[in-house]
């Protein structure tokens, strides 16, 4: 009996595996090429894409810098999808790419990543760093996956405003768990705080996540190296401690509701504090360190303080949201570091023009990326037939050279490896793994934190995972499931042939002729296994070279 | 009764290394002569200088989660805070410690133990963060960890990385705004071998793998691109070459304890704890100069006693081990050891039995370099007011209600660094375009011989 119980069993766990496994295959959808949206039809993108590029080239010129020429379409198309997906093209997605035209190719590529879910799902982790930072954060009141979810679905959904997120961020009550939003006040709401959210971190957190001013040093004194300024350029606000802490108190009564299943509430307490050389904690009224005539007067003190952060004169605002884009874009922020744009100092006319144009037009994330994407600085190449500078870079004349980040190395290696796209229509258990072994991969190689656009160089750690770690070994070992190597080497015999497609697949671009020719010299004579053997060489090696963990 | 273990079995055993000195002087006194004796002594005192010239190390044993300070290094049994915990006498006169620590009791006479750390951070990570780097998490920069600190200090002149972390969980050491050249290499229990460090393939395929194959791909890739690419941004080649010299380096056997003989291999004790401390020793050795070998799991919020009591056997034989084998390898003048967690816990027991976080008032020891020896430093209430506890009266949670003669973490910070023989005002420019020093703490002059 019990041995037909479990003979029951384990055929019924066959039986679900086999159709969850058949189910994501079978709904598997080919890519759709006819959807080439003309984004340029709307006069004001082409405005404002025609006033970006001069003022870009202006910059080169005031830089004395020459330009370098564009780039083809697939390095292009290569830069977006570690961009906005965190990874390289798949051989499919490149063969459908090769079907469109060549002047569509780049706004296809660009709708196409933006329309799918792994955009969505990769800009909400990028996003979230910014916001609560990696940190595990409070036991049970933060709920990080929860947030990123949340904010997954409004990035996809295109009616929602990027102001409307983060105004839902900074006034929302409710529970941690069925209002997502709340977990940005939760996760400073540590057991030093007695069940009430940090209003010193919040301040700091919103003055750097959404309106790009590093007015931490504020806390604790006066600015007394004269860096921060509120005001303009024309009558200069030092900035002072008193700043800082009313910004604060819109956050003091933000605390735990009684019963707490109720969440987030604002009970109304005053904010005190004790200024640097008094004697005494005073009350300190909720008020903005600039542009005060566009703070609400009447409303509870989040909901007054969310309405001024996003309110579409506030530039401020546009300008850090715009700065966060162009440093996912093009691994490097506009004006550096990416969460300090002087209020009164001079920053690139460019930012500006997009701040404008993303202010005017409803705060659509989406477009944004079209316009920094079909920037003429985005589609340069990063060589040139002159002798490239930091200079050039500095004058976005080259597109600068960066280190991926953690997270991308891992995205491209593991869809160098594989022929299709590793996406939401890929098996539940190609995902499942991909995660974990993701997962481990960081660990060991190492993660950037929040400070995800601080140039770094590469570290004996980071290469000895590459060069010998799990990963990077189960993946390029002679294998026709996991080695798109493989699989090249066994269904093409033509060297040639295969190399190229190799080339494709894992550097997602054709090999050089030297390449081409060392690469031949290489596989001459090696036939079955030490062909095979060979071909994992050729992918071990590609995957080790400086172009596979670099942006360029 | 407190007895040194080590010091018993090296007796018996006869493991104790000879120092350079001890040789010296022996051979000498064997030989009879007493002219010799002064050559020795010469020699010897060479080899001293040498030893002093040496650069100074830091060993830091993390103690991750929030060991308890009464159930290690500051009991108060009997009262009501104490638990189940019982004293033990040390080797340094009318200072008692737990009763689970009888190893290290003996020991004590080498090390300055701090009963009065304080720390503003309650919460693991931040806590964490503020121990290992002397700063208090600021978003806008990203403090290095005291052992980066010690190699930017120096020159490189090894093969293998300068700065380890053995058992690292979840926080181990960063550099910050130093970069990650100055990140500790991470490496398990050294019984496992070091991660990624033997190639997949032989060493036919690997040479061609990283020779002609890879060389044809990063000339190309150099074309056109930013001069000098490699030495002025991505340093990637000159990491794989580092990497594969790591790879085959004699270096390397630093690493490898079973070196040891079986007599050493069991004073450490028979965990990965105890085989990292044994690995650290031997990296110290060799000239490694920040060693980070972690201890998780002291979070007791449930069944503090027993938790406790696991993990403090675990740490009181490697911890003595340790401090006995640098002693008699003549590394301890040369080394700081700290050890320690992100803060104690709660002197009142909760309701499951556990005791919570405590950042008011808790223990580190910390033993070598030019930290006193013998000597304990502040004390805690024994008897703290109930009152204190209760939820109305958390305003009235100041440190000064529970430890006397406090110290900081900043100023702990201070302290170590110099001892290391480092300038903790020193300034470095950080990326943000702000100087900051080492750290922004006082030494402590008390802690110091």
């Amino acid at each position: 009996m019990r041995r037909i119980a479990r003979w029951l069993l384990m055929t019924s766990a066959l039986f679900v595996a086999f159709v969850i496994v058949a189910t994501t295959l079978n709904g598997r959808p080919e890519i759709d090429v006819h959807r080439v949206q003309d984004r340029r039809v709307d006069s004001d993108f082409e405005e404002t894409l025609r006033t970006a590029n001069i003022q870009l080239s202006d910059m080169a010129r005031a830089a004395t810098v020459e330009l370098a020429p564009p780039a083809d379409n697939l390095a292009i198309a290569r830069r977006l999808s570690l961009a906005l997906v965190g990874s390289g093209l798949s051989l499919e997605e490149i063969r459908a790419l090769e079907s469109i035209p060549a002047d569509k190719q780049i706004d296809w590529w660009t709708d196409y990543l933006l329309s799918d879910q792994r955009w969505a799902d990769y800009f909400a982790e990028r996003f979230s760093r910014a916001y609560v930072g990696t940190n595990d954060g409070p036991f049970l009141l933060f709920r990080k996956r929860k947030l990123n979810t949340w904010l997954a679905e409004q990035f996809r959904d295109e009616e929602v405003g990027y102001d409307q997120i983060v105004r839902a961020m900074l006034s929302s009550e409710g529970l941690w768990t069925d209002t997502p939003q709340v977990n940005f006040v939760t996760a400073t709401m540590d057991a030093a705080n007695e069940g009430r959210g940090d209003p010193i971190r919040l301040a700091g957190r919103t003055s750097r996540a959404f309106l790009a001013q590093r007015i931490d040093c504020l806390q604790c004194h006066d600015d007394f190296l004269d860096e921060l300024h509120f005001g303009d350029s024309e009558n200069p606000i030092g900035g002072t401690q008193q700043h800082f802490h009313e910004l604060a108190a819109f956050f003091a009564g933000t605390a735990l509701a009684d019963p707490v299943f109720r969440g987030i509430k604002d009970d109304g307490q005053v904010y005190k504090f004790k200024y640097l050389g008094d004697s005494e904690p005073e009350e300190v009224q909720p008020a903005v360190p600039f542009q005060s005539e566009l703070l609400p007067v009447e409303g509870k003190p989040r909901k007054r303080l969310a309405e001024w952060v996003t309110h579409r004169e506030n530039r401020a605002f546009s300008r850090a949201t715009v700065n966060r884009v162009w440093a996912l874009l093009f691994s490097r922020a506009l004006v550096e570091p990416v969460d300090n744009i002087p209020l009164d100092g001079s920053v690139p006319a460019v930012l500006d023009t997009l701040a404008n144009d993303f202010s005017e037009h409803g705060f659509d994330l989406r477009r944004l990326i079209r316009l920094i994407a079909g920037l003429d600085a985005f589609q340069r190449d990063s060589r040139a037939e002159f002798k490239v500078t930091t200079e050039h870079e500095n004058a976005w004349a080259v597109f600068p050279i960066t280190q991926l980040r953690p997270e991308q190395v891992a995205g491209r290696l593991f869809q160098a490896c594989k022929l299709t796209a590793l996406d939401s229509s890929s098996s539940i258990f190609t995902r499942l793994k991909a995660f974990g072994d993701s997962q481990n991969f960081l660990k060991r190689f190492g993660d950037r934190g929040e400070d995800e656009f601080q140039s770094e160089a590469v570290t004996v750690t980071q290469r000895l995972v590459m060069m010998n770690g799990n990963l990077v070994a189960e993946r390029t070992k002679v294998d026709l499931v996991n080695n798109a190597g493989t699989r090249i080497a066994s269904l093409v015999a033509d060297d040639q042939c295969a190399i190229e497609l190799i080339f494709l697949s894992v550097l997602n671009r054709t090999p050089t002729s030297p390449e081409q020719i060392e690469f031949m010299k290489y596989l001459d004579g090696k036939m079955r296994n030490t062909r095979q053997r060979a071909f994992a060489d050729i992918c071990w090696a590609m995957i080790n070279s400086t172009e596979f963990s670099w942006n360029h | 009764m407190c007895r040194s273990a080590p010091e018993v079995s090296a007796a018996c055993r006869g493991y104790q290394r000879w120092s350079r000195r001890r040789l010296l002087q022996t051979s000498a006194s064997v030989c009879g002569a007493s002219w010799l004796t002064r050559f020795a002594e010469g020699l010897s005192t060479a080899a001293d200088a040498n030893r002093r010239t040496r650069p100074k190390s830091l060993l830091f044993l993390w103690m991750q989660g929030g060991p308890s300070q009464l159930e290690t290094f500051d009991p108060h049994a009997g009262s009501w805070i104490g638990g189940e915990t019982k004293a033990i006498s040390t080797s340094i006169p009318d200072v008692l410690i737990s009763d689970s620590l009888p190893a290290t009791a003996e020991q004590l006479k080498h090390a300055t133990l701090i009963r009065s750390m304080i720390s503003k951070e309650g919460d693991h990570e931040r806590a964490s963060y503020h121990l290992k780097t002397g700063w208090r998490p600021d978003p806008t920069v990203r403090h290095p960890a005291i052992g980066s600190i010690v190699c930017y200090q120096s020159p490189n002149n090894l093969e293998i990385p300068r700065h380890i972390s053995i058992l690292p969980s979840q926080w181990p050491a960063r550099a910050g705004y130093l970069g990650p050249s100055f990140d500790a290499f991470q490496t398990n229990d050294p019984a496992e071998g070091i991660p990624n460090l033997k190639a997949r393939v032989d060493q036919h395929a690997l040479n061609n793998r990283s020779g002609p194959l890879l060389n044809a791909l990063e000339n190309e890739f150099q074309r056109g691109r930013l001069a000098n690419l490699d030495l002025s941004r991505t340093l990637h080649q000159s990491a794989t070459q580092s990497a594969l010299k790591m790879m085959s380096s004699e270096q390397l056997k630093a690493f490898d304890i079973k070196a040891e003989g079986r007599g050493t291999l069991d004073r450490f004790g028979d965990t990965p704890f105890g085989r990292g401390c044994l690995a650290a020793v031997r990296l110290l050795d060799k000239g490694v100069r920040c060693v980070e070998v972690e201890l998780n799991g002291w979070d007791s919020h449930v069944n503090n006693h027993e938790l406790q009591a696991g993990q403090a056997k675990i740490l009181d034989t490697a911890l003595a081990a340790t401090l006995h084998e640098l002693h008699a390898r003549e590394l301890l003048q040369d080394t700081v050891v700290f050890c320690g967690g992100e803060f104690g816990r709660t002197p009142q027991i909760n309701s499951a039995g556990g005791r919570d976080h405590w950042p008011h008032g808790f223990s580190v020891l910390l033993a070598g370099g030019g930290f006193r020896r013998g000597y304990v430093h502040g004390a805690t209430n024994a008897n703290p007011d109930r009152k204190l506890f209760e939820r109305q009266a958390n305003s009235q949670l100041e440190p000064s209600n529970f430890a006397e003669r406090t110290v900081t973490v900043p100023d702990l910070h201070a302290t170590i660094l110099h001892s290391l023989g480092i300038d903790h005002q020193v300034e470095a420019m950080t990326p943000i375009g702000r100087p900051l020093r080492w750290s922004d703490g006082s030494v402590v002059k008390d802690l110091l011989s």
